[in-house]
């Protein structure tokens, strides 16, 4: 019993081991002082105050849409839409960053309410698809990244471009919508405590409360669920909503927190990365911190390497795509995992 | 609109529209074959952009436009020979693994061209051949269908062709109507002998395949150089296109070339200020109003089906 | 038994999930013969035929084939050595033409295509080499089900299959369909072909088998030459009681109807009747039984009576407490006090992967009591789970362990658990004791009762018949959709009786099955 319960963890350990190893074996190919290399992506992430206040500068949009995919996988949809979302969002908060005058308490909560209610109601619209008439959600959310990408750009480029301004960027935000930053020397803003407060509602939500409750039954067993009287497509309406808010909540922040202007001419790629967050906290939402700071350690790791070193961050991506592919990997250890409870069984 | 007209009622409109269809309808065909084995392979964007950046290499250490071809080949389908391995050997989610596949790709070409090049935008400093163009004698010299038809780039022919060869080996062909049955009824395939998970791996390889022309044509004829997401959701267009194609050789084509055209359009269509962003989203659009379209009428036919044996 | 074209020694199969199908079962075919194979759904008949077609491989036991032993590993050796299966659910690919999904793994070829017009000649050639016409070139999506199950025999006579093993083959049939199935079947023995025929239609075996192997709770019950055994000499080794079960019940007045069913009518999508002219009333204190063979619309009967109902139409009255039940979803009905125990605890009954105190609450978590603002009241839930498990004697690490780790019957007592727990008026007990321990069963049954004193209405359908004779107060047999017998006093009744009346060989006048909605 004991060794096959924590055999999840075990396999998580594992396969971080694993892609640590496959970094390490490319760094030696590539480099040419590849411990020195080596020495700088694991530890100068925690060299200076700034170092470390990149990483959880760049968790913190993890977090938002690793606790977004994770609720969206808990139910079991398969809904990769929190990408678009995050990017529309952003820019709907720049918007109001831009256009609206409010003082600096008002302005970025009306800002990023209004960039989260986007994310929710279009995270809805595959909800309801897939609970009326059963359309895959899979396929109608990546068709949605792809359209409000289309049509954010649109935005920034015809009714948001600063003309003046030497790239294709939007106006600049009024200092007012701008979210303070929490600690001098850092770049962490005041998201990072709108989003540990958010995971904690929502762990809060998913196990404490009978709307969760409902959440989480739906997402082990529709079947079952709906055989106890639950009704499971309003269910999977409402955890497109929740997931919506939440994705469009961190894009807004995510604009708010760290740029003075909307610059994002390609999809920023948080949306992907939050399904691999989830996938290693095992949906959980409280295990997304933990998950969310691993992999923003690895990549601010990877940025100072290839900024301190002949090996260029781009690495890294081959490292999540390791880490994906096993991670999800249904087989990958089981033949050990069956030993343990054909052994467990013969004890008992 | 008159001088939307001109742009459009011209051969070099007809011209371009094939030019951009090739990558889409190549990795449409590639998406369909897997689609039909019953596996959704959403790495396309990544097996293009893997082989683009191993066309550019191998054609510039091997001075052949052709042996670079052949490495690209080689290389995307190698790609979805990885993708096989891990969903039907270690039952990764096939989309998870799609997933990482496009995430290896976006940052691993280029790591690997800043390594071969010191450069992370494009392949510039890289000698890199490109394949010819053909002109078709007699074609070339009929007026109108002349312009259109001939002059194109080696692999838009071969796309095409493909169109026909894909269609023959789906619906003619026993390794077609294996990888149908597969994908249709699993257990009906398997006892009669047909190994499903050997049919799967052949359909994931031979998508691999398909997707790798497209990639290869990307750096070796439509540019002659790799540059960076030079792909730039030409995948998911091709994966739009099989999935309002509803899954046909002719109907993924047709979806190709008419999300080839409005690409070709949002050129032309800036002539009326409509904004080519907008544009770009117009093969999403259509799928999922196709998608709406056909899940509704699936909905209605069901209840439809009750509702005559309620009255009955 | 040097005449056995096919011989099966020692038999036993052992499921990953330690769910014994088979235990030391001998089977022995003679060439040219028919063959049934007979017994209640779970005797094991589907595991063995499984076996022979190489989609199992047995734990022990051997399979000789002209007296040579052989392993058949899948589907293509049974195939290679002549054996062949038509299945239940068609193997058949509903986009494909008959003559593609005859040659399917064994395409003709020409050059590197498929040459089409040689498997539409190989197709009409068997077809008329076997007297079985067919449309080669029809899509099969088209066919009626009676043509489906000559595409299959077809196929599998086409790969040269000597064996022809039918796994229940004319459930699907109309009576019309049948006969021409049996005639066919006696040309291809005629011809040569030695059949397996799976059945429990004691008529059916009559008609046509020559020889019968009888097989219940996974064991054989021996082989007999048809002719020399009745109907009802099989129908007693088919349903022969293994443990004898008594139970003290104490004779409580039954109170006010709780459930009234009347009239009730229901046909599926294509207009078949599932359900017809049932009428029938449960009042509290009182366990109405229902017993038949699995097929006959309890299934139907349940889902109308549950809310589970879909893709069928219907019509007649079903109350619970005076309340039309008839349009109402599973929570409405669930909150007039209708507790439901379904039959499969892994797809319905359970979540797998969610805690035992999660299990526990599924159907009220709503509730007053299990909430405190606007959280669960865990404190309440996990006290809840504790006593139940401790109450319902579930065999757990804890309530928090996974429900899907538990044993099947300890698994089963989380659900009885649950649905009995709430004070239901009503409870729908669904092959309450399937595949659980003795001990677990009993237990069950001890719970049933005590529901029963305390007022509640219960309706128990079972394959069990020593569960449905012992607990029942009333009882009610299935045939074909129809209540074809009720009995007042079913401890009075014989098993053999009763498999009379499950098989279809005897039925009651209208006006003795008419008692069971007043019980008068």
């Amino acid at each position: 019993m004991f060794r096959a319960k924590y055999f999840e963890a075990i396999r998580t350990a594992a396969v971080i081991v694993i892609a640590l190893i496959i970094a390490f074996l490319i760094i030696s190919l590539v480099s040419d002082q590849p411990l020195k290399t080596i020495g700088i992506f694991l530890l100068e992430p925690f060299s200076t105050k700034g170092h470390i206040g990149n990483v959880i500068e760049m968790a913190i949009p993890l977090m938002f849409t690793g606790l977004a995919v994770s609720l969206l996988f808990r139910a079991n949809m398969f809904n990769l839409g929190a990408e678009g979302i995050f990017y529309f969002s952003g820019v709907v908060a720049s918007v109001l960053a831009i256009h609206l005058s409010l003082n600096s308490w008002l302005h970025p909560l009306v800002a990023i309410l209004a960039g989260s209610i986007t994310g929710a109601l279009l995270s809805a619209i595959p909800g309801i698809l897939k609970a009326k008439w059963n359309a895959n959600e899979l396929v109608t959310s990546l068709m949605f990244n792809n359209i409000l990408f289309g049509v954010g750009l649109y935005l920034l480029n015809y009714h948001l471009r600063d003309a003046k301004a030497f790239a294709n960027v939007s106006f600049k935000f009024e200092k007012t919508a701008q979210l303070s930053k929490l600690f001098a020397g850092t770049r962490i803003h005041t998201g990072l405590i709108i989003v540990l407060v958010l995971i904690v509602l929502a762990h809060l939500f998913l196990y404490r409360t009978k709307w969760g409750y409902e959440l989480r039954m739906t997402g082990v067993n529709r079947e079952f669920a709906r055989y106890s009287g639950m009704k499971t497509a309003k269910v999977i309406i409402l955890v497109h909503l929740i997931a919506g808010f939440i994705a469009g909540m961190g894009g807004s922040v995510e604009v708010l927190g760290m740029y003075s202007r909307f610059q994002w001419t390609s999809l920023p790629g948080y949306g992907l990365d939050g399904a691999l967050v989830a996938m290693l906290a095992k949906n959980n939402p409280l295990s997304v911190i933990v998950s969310a700071l691993f992999l923003a350690y690895i990549r601010i790791g990877a940025d100072l390497m290839a900024r301190l070193s002949d090996v260029p961050s781009e690495m890294i991506s081959i490292i999540q795509a390791v880490i994906i592919l096993l991670i999800s990997a249904e087989q990958f250890l089981k033949f050990w995992k069956n030993r343990m409870l054909l052994k467990e069984a013969k004890e008992a | 609109m008159n001088s939307l007209l001109d742009v459009i009622l011209t051969t070099d409109f007809a011209f371009s529209v094939l030019r951009v269809t090739t990558p889409i309808l190549f990795a449409a065909l590639g998406a369909l074959i897997s689609n039909r084995a019953g596996i959704i392979n959403i790495g396309m964007e990544g097996i293009m952009l893997v082989s683009a950046l191993a066309g550019v290499i191998v054609s510039a250490y091997t001075h052949s436009a052709w042996v670079g071809l052949l490495g690209a080949v080689l290389s995307g389908t190698l790609i979805a020979g990885i993708l096989a391995f891990f969903t039907l050997k270690f039952k990764t989610h096939i989309i998870l693994g799609g997933v990482a596949i496009n995430m290896f790709a976006s940052g691993g070409t280029v790591f690997i061209l800043y390594l071969l090049s010191g450069d992370k935008g494009s392949s510039t400093s890289l000698a890199s051949k490109v394949l010819p163009s053909v002109q078709i004698p007699l074609l070339k010299d009929i007026p109108v269908l002349g312009p259109i038809l001939s002059g194109h780039h080696i692999l838009t022919y071969f796309s095409i062709l493909s169109v026909l060869v894909v269609y023959y080996l789906l619906n003619r062909t026993p390794l077609g109507l294996r990888i149908r049955s597969v994908g249709e009824n699993p257990h009906a395939a398997q006892s009669v002998g047909v190994s499903v998970v050997r049919i799967q791996y052949t359909a994931l390889l031979l998508s691999g395949f398909f997707a790798s022309l497209g990639g290869a044509y990307m750096s070796m004829g439509y540019l002659s150089l790799f540059t960076r997401d030079m792909v730039a959701g030409r995948g998911w267009i091709a994966i739009a296109a099989e999935s309002m194609g509803r899954s046909t050789t002719v109907g993924t084509a047709l979806t190709s070339l008419l999300f080839g055209a409005a690409d070709a359009l949002s050129n032309a269509l800036q002539v009326l200020k409509i904004p080519a962003e907008l544009i770009a989203t117009l093969p999403y659009v259509a799928t999922v109003v196709g998608l709406i379209i056909y899940a509704v009428s699936e909905t209605r036919k069901k209840n439809k089906k009750l509702k005559t044996t309620t009255t009955k | 038994m040097a005449n056995a074209l096919l011989e099966m020694r020692g038999i036993t199969k052992v499921y990953p999930n330690g769910v014994v199908a088979n235990k030391d079962v001998g089977f022995s075919l003679r060439e040219g013969e028919i063959h049934a194979i007979a017994g209640e759904n779970g005797a094991g008949k589907s595991t063995l035929m499984k076996i022979m077609f190489g989609m199992e491989e047995p734990s022990e036991g051997a399979i000789y084939i002209r007296g040579e032993q052989v392993k058949l590993q899948s589907p293509q050796d049974a195939i290679d050595r002549g054996i062949g299966m038509v299945h239940q659910h068609f193997m058949l690919v509903p986009s494909f033409t008959v003559a593609e999904n005859m040659v399917l793994g064994m395409e003709p070829r020409k050059g590197v295509g498929f040459n089409a017009g040689e498997a539409v000649r190989l197709t009409e050639e068997t077809a008329r080499k076997y007297n079985l016409s067919v449309n080669a070139r029809a899509k099969v999506e088209d066919l009626s089900v009676g043509m489906k199950q000559k595409v299959e025999i077809l196929k599998a006579l086409v790969r040269g299959a000597k064996i022809l093993i039918l796994d229940e083959p004319t459930a699907v049939l109309t009576p019309q369909e049948t006969e021409e199935l049996f005639h066919e079947l006696q040309q291809l023995k005629e011809q040569g072909h030695t059949i397996v025929f799976i059945s429990h239609k004691l008529k059916e075996v009559k008609a046509i088998c020559d020889r019968i192997t009888i097989m219940r709770g996974g064991r054989s019950e021996g082989v007999f030459q048809t002719r020399e055994v009745t109907e009802q000499g099989i129908s007693r080794l088919m349903v022969g009681r293994d443990v004898v079960l008594k139970y003290d019940k104490d004779s409580i007045p039954h109170g006010k109807p709780v459930l009234r069913v009347e009239q009730l009518a229901v046909s599926d999508s294509q207009g078949k009747a599932l359900l017809a002219e049932i009428s029938f009333s449960v009042r509290e204190g009182q366990i109405v039984g229902i017993a038949g063979v699995e097929g006959n619309g309890q299934t139907q009967l349940i889902e109308a009576l549950t809310g589970g109902l879909r893709g069928v139409s219907g019509s007649g009255a079903v109350s619970v407490k005076g309340t039309d039940i008839r349009g109402l979803d599973i929570l409405g009905i669930r909150s007039l006090g209708v507790s439901y125990i379904p039959e499969d605890r892994m797809r319905q009954g359970s979540a797998g992967d969610a805690s035992i105190a999660d299990n526990l609450i599924s159907t009220r978590y709503r509730s007053k009591d299990m909430n405190k603002g606007p959280f669960l009241h865990s404190s309440k839930i996990a006290a809840l789970a504790s006593s139940l498990v401790e109450e319902f004697k579930v065999r757990c690490s804890g309530t928090r362990q996974p429900v899907g780790m538990l044993s099947g019957g300890n698994m089963q007592k989380v659900v009885v658990a649950r649905e009995c727990s709430t004070n239901p008026q009503l409870l729908i007990a669904e092959q309450p004791t399937r595949g659980v321990d003795i001990g677990a069963a009993q237990f069950i049954h001890q719970k049933l009762l005590e529901l029963r004193s305390d007022k509640c209405a219960i309706v128990l359908v079972s394959a069990d018949l020593n569960e449905i004779l012992e607990l029942s107060d009333s009882l009610l047999v299935m045939y074909e959709g129809q209540i074809v017998a009720y009995f007042d006093n079913p401890s009075a009744v014989s098993e053999e009786e009763l498999g009379l009346y499950m098989l279809g060989i005897n039925r009651q006048d209208k006006e003795q099955t008419g008692r069971a909605l007043n019980h008068v």
